[in-house]
């Protein structure tokens, strides 16, 4: 008998047919009666105080209901306890080009708009900070008053000794690299439908991934208990991190509907997608890195300065994953870690798809190869010389209890053909290997608290429905499907038989939300949890009935019955039913169980000040073979092959890991080769999907995957997290892979064409600097 | 301004509207029309969210005047469907992939469509070429590419049927 029933299936998404014939429902779908629309004004400056605004002339425009300003809701918010420095209209201050003024609820887009043309903002203009290394020497003018020299927050860490491990060291390498901004460009724009009822309680309709978060800073801002604000999310159009933080879009259309005492929905255009941000930051890393003679890793030395814009956000997060992270992929003894979270006026960065590991590990896995090359060691072969020997902790306190990495680094030699090619391709074709990693959910929340971080319960009526209430936010990942796929795993029935009422803050449970990839680990065990309980309260009658131990009976294929007994045996309706009729059982009604996650104590990291950062119950593992074509003429890379082995634990819907992967990788892919935001003076040159170009069908390779199922000993069916860990090894597999095509190290990103050629160039000129008896030309 | 009042013909259905001149095809299907399948994705015609079929050529419906296209047959994702049963294409992306947030969807589905109508056995190049104008953020396309096979393995299955009756 096969181990599993659904589990393991290549199933569609349940909410596929939905999205294939365009009934499902995305927040700017929606419509209420009497509802406006909103829309908000932004700041043309980037630094500049506000002395006074005047909206008398918009209030007075016909089909004009509201016109709100910082003064009606001066409460700060943001996303961590430690940085409550936004607020929804900016007071007293405008911090970046785009920050919000005002906001204005009207009839109609167009009379919305001509009001925002009509409010007058007295602005006084500062002087503003654009470069992070000349903001951390900002004297005066800084962005918030409480942070000097402009530094959201800094952290020092020291693991073992860094000094005698580079003393250990046979070669040491330090080298600088520069890492420029991208954003996440979900193909839906934020929008949010927020209205009153008449008893003055909440509803709000809105692209969150965190809707659970959503409702607690509507409840701080707004001054509302939270039992008075309902949450609910709709269809998500993608968010890979831009919707895990409250924006404030989604609690202006709260406040512009209290005013205006009637619906409001905003729907932020494009470009004010692009300036809401909360991307990958700019990253500046100078890494150094020893090896002993055998390619051993000695110590690792990285100070990492990111541009994190004009407000706080998950900003010291994404600057503790950079540092944190350095480690649970490779043995490393010794560590030295500075990293400094400094504000500009810019827009704020933000968590991205592969929070904070992204830039540091494209410098890691650039120089590990560098290294290689100069021990005269194969780029395989000294990733095996580091391996972990899981189950392990890390130098830094971090628990990794299943490591596939060794099988994904063999898994993508083999399909490559590593061994027959690396090395011996024309001029112009390479290739680069390179690895990644990321957590499965953070172990702490950002909120310290003792809740679970997920809970869900399961309702079993007479019918033998199964439904699940499940906060967890499907963003279009598949993790709807994921959950009902392991609910009807484990009671043993078909998925047709489960149905879900996913995150709607009135009728679920809370959980987190979907970031740190948090949600197949994290809501599944708790799935699995609730289904075990539901199971528990069957088999306490059926037992009786079977005259049988309880763990002798399965539930498979919509029975519950004793494998070496057919007498003993009935349908999952029967049982259910017997449950709920037994003498004594409390509901003759429906069966109701609840299940948890918390991560285990062991988890959960170190003690030292940001060590809550970094902590997983479990880390997936990714590697990866990027064949190249570099034309030498003109510098443009051509990726013909990506090759990507992911280590998921188990995966649980191939079709939905598969996707996942894919989506990382290619995204991995524009970071490494064209994705950039340009900015000049604060302002962004490329707010369009045109301009900003995250790649078209015509510029994507194929992506092959490959699945390593290392089965996590406490995943839900050992199952780890699939959607952000392959991210961040596609970049410097492509590095790597330029360096093998054509000898040129490019350690700044994007890897354009132009970076190619001016490398190309200076290697040219260097090379008719030694070898004078050379003919010139190309 | 004033209103104007036009008729559209939408997924075989004659729509009569008073409507200002200056609003997109996109705009009255989804706010005068409750046709909300079509995605807005970005206002300046450069992602594909929004894409309909006019006269059966996929067409951006966001820079696309509503009041210019009154003699046009537009076919929006909801009109592909037949009698409740899924398209082939609308199967092949939900069996391969193809839809994860499923924002770009529609988009893809339609232009997809008219791809298929010209040439019913495209080539992986001929399929990048024509969807080169929609965007997608989360698969990498390559699921997208397994969506569209599966739909013509799907469309040839139905024809050989039709024919072995």
């Amino acid at each position: 008998m096969a181990e599993f029933t659904t589990i393991g299936k290549r199933l569609a998404m349940l909410d596929a047919p939905a999205k294939v014939t365009g009934a499902g429902l995305y927040a700017d779908d929606l419509k209420l009666p009497g509802m406006l629309v909103g829309k908000i004004l932004h700041s043309p400056h980037p630094h500049a105080h506000i002395r006074a605004i005047h909206t008398e002339k918009a209030e007075a425009l016909p089909g004009v209901h509201a016109v709100a300003t910082g003064q009606d809701v001066p409460r700060p918010y943001g996303i961590l306890p430690i940085g409550h420095d936004e607020c929804v209209f900016t007071p007293d201050k405008a911090r970046y080009i785009g920050d919000n003024v005002a906001g204005v609820a009207a009839v109609d887009a167009a009379t919305a708009e001509r009001a925002l043309e009509l409010i007058e903002v007295d602005y006084e203009s500062l002087p503003a900070f654009f470069d992070p290394i000349e903001s951390m020497k900002a004297a005066e003018h800084r962005l918030h008053a409480d942070k000097p020299n402009n530094i959201e927050k800094e952290y020092h860490h020291v693991f073992g000794d860094p000094e005698e491990g580079f003393l250990e060291a046979a070669c040491v390498r330090e080298d600088h690299f520069y890492c420029s901004e991208v954003t996440h460009a979900a193909m839906e724009p934020h929008a949010t439908l927020a209205a009153f009822d008449a008893d003055g309680r909440l509803t709000v309709w809105s692209s969150t991934q965190v809707p659970y978060y959503l409702q607690r800073t509507l409840s701080e801002v707004l001054e509302l208990p939270m039992s008075q604000i309902r949450v609910i999310k709709p269809l998500i159009g993608g968010g890979f991190g831009g919707k895990s933080e409250v924006i404030s879009v989604e609690v202006a259309a709260a406040v512009l509907a209290r005013k205006a005492q009637r619906p409001v929905k905003i729907c932020y255009t494009r470009e004010e997608v692009f300036y809401a941000h909360r991307g990958r930051p700019i990253t500046i890393i100078d890494l150094k890195t020893g090896v002993s003679r055998e390619g051993k890793i000695t110590a690792v030395e990285a100070r990492v300065v990111q541009d994190g814009g004009a407000y706080c956000g998950y900003g010291p997060v994404t600057i503790l994953y950079s540092g944190a992270l350095l480690n649970a992929m490779y043995h490393i003894p010794n560590v030295r870690y500075d990293g400094y979270r400094v504000l500009t006026n810019k827009p704020a960065c933000g968590a991205m798809r592969g929070h904070g590991t992204v830039n540091v590990r494209f410098a890691f896995e650039s120089q590990l190869d560098m290294l290689a090359q100069e021990i005269g060691i194969d780029a395989a072969e000294i990733r095996r010389r580091n391996f972990l020997q899981a189950p392990c902790m890390t130098v830094n306190g971090l628990r990794v209890t299943s490591y596939g990495y060794p099988e994904c680094v063999e898994k993508v030699v083999e399909r490559s053909g590593w061994r027959e090619k690396k090395g011996k391709l024309p001029f112009g074709k390479g290739m680069g290997l390179a690895g990644s990693h990321y957590v499965s959910g953070a172990a702490n929340p950002i909120i310290r608290s003792n809740m679970p971080h997920t809970t869900v319960n399961i309702k079993v009526d007479r019918d033998a429905t199964v439904t699940l209430f499940s906060g967890a936010s499907e963003i279009g990942q598949g993790s709807d499907t994921i959950q009902v796929q392991l609910v009807a795993e484990e009671l043993g029935v078909s998925v047709e038989r489960v149905k879900l009422v996913a995150a709607d803050t009135d009728l679920t449970p809370v959980d987190l939300g979907s970031y740190s990839s948090r949600v197949t680990f994290m809501a599944g065990n708790a799935c699995l949890e609730a289904a075990r309980e539901m199971k528990r309260q069957i088999l306490e009658v059926v037992g009786k009935r079977f005259a049988c131990p309880a763990e002798r009976i399965l539930f498979r294929d919509e029975r519950v019955f004793c494998p070496d007994d057919p007498e003993r045996a009935m349908s999952f309706e029967q049982a259910v039913l017997a449950a709920l009729d037994a003498p004594g059982a409390p509901d003759a009604r429906a069966l109701v169980a609840k299940g948890t996650y918390t991560p285990p104590a062991e988890a959960q990291g170190g003690k030292f000040k940001g060590a809550g950062v970094g902590p997983s119950p479990a880390y997936s593992y990714s590697a990866q073979v990027a064949e190249v074509t570099v034309d030498p003429e003109t510098g443009q890379v051509t990726v013909d092959r990506i090759i990507a082995a992911h280590d998921c634990g188990r995966a649980l819907n191939p079709l939905s890991v598969e996707g996942q992967v894919q989506g990382s990788v290619w995204m991995g892919l524009g970071q490494a080769l064209q994705e950039e935001l340009i900015w000049e003076k604060g302002r962004l040159m490329n707010p369009s999907m045109l301009e900003y170009r995250t790649a078209s069908t015509l510029e994507s390779p194929p992506i092959e995957t490959i699945l390593v199922e290392s089965v996590d000993p406490e995943g839900p069916m050992g199952a780890k997290e699939a959607g952000e860990g392959s991210l961040a090894a596609a970049l410097p597999a492509v590095a790597n892979a330029i360096y093998d095509a054509v000898g040129v190290r490019i350690k700044s990103l994007p890897i354009t064409p132009e970076k190619i050629l001016k490398a190309l160039r200076e290697k040219e000129k260097q090379s008719k600097g030694t070898q004078k008896d050379e003919p010139a030309g190309i | 301004m004033n209103k104007q009042v036009i008729r559209l013909r939408i997924n075989g259905q004659a729509h009569d509207l008073a409507i200002c001149p200056n609003r997109s095809l996109l705009e009255v299907l989804r706010e005068e029309l409750s046709l909300t399948g079509t995605k807005c994705g970005c206002d300046d015609s450069s992602c594909g969210c929004c894409t309909v079929l006019v006269n059966g050529m996929p067409m951006l419906s966001c820079v696309m005047l509503a009041a210019s296209y009154q003699e046009a047959e537009i076919t929006t994702i909801e009109g592909v469907a037949r009698e409740g049963q899924l398209d082939p294409l609308q199967r092949g992306f939900c069996e391969a992939g193809g839809a994860q947030c499923g924002f770009c969807t529609p988009g893809m589905i339609i232009t997809a469509r008219a791809l298929l109508e010209a040439n019913p056995n495209p080539s992986h190049e001929e399929i990048n070429q024509a969807l080169g104008g929609n965007l997608c953020r989360c698969t990498g396309y390559t699921q997208i590419l397994e969506s569209i096979d599966r739909a013509i393995q799907l469309m040839r299955i139905h024809r050989e049927a039709a024919v072995g009756r």
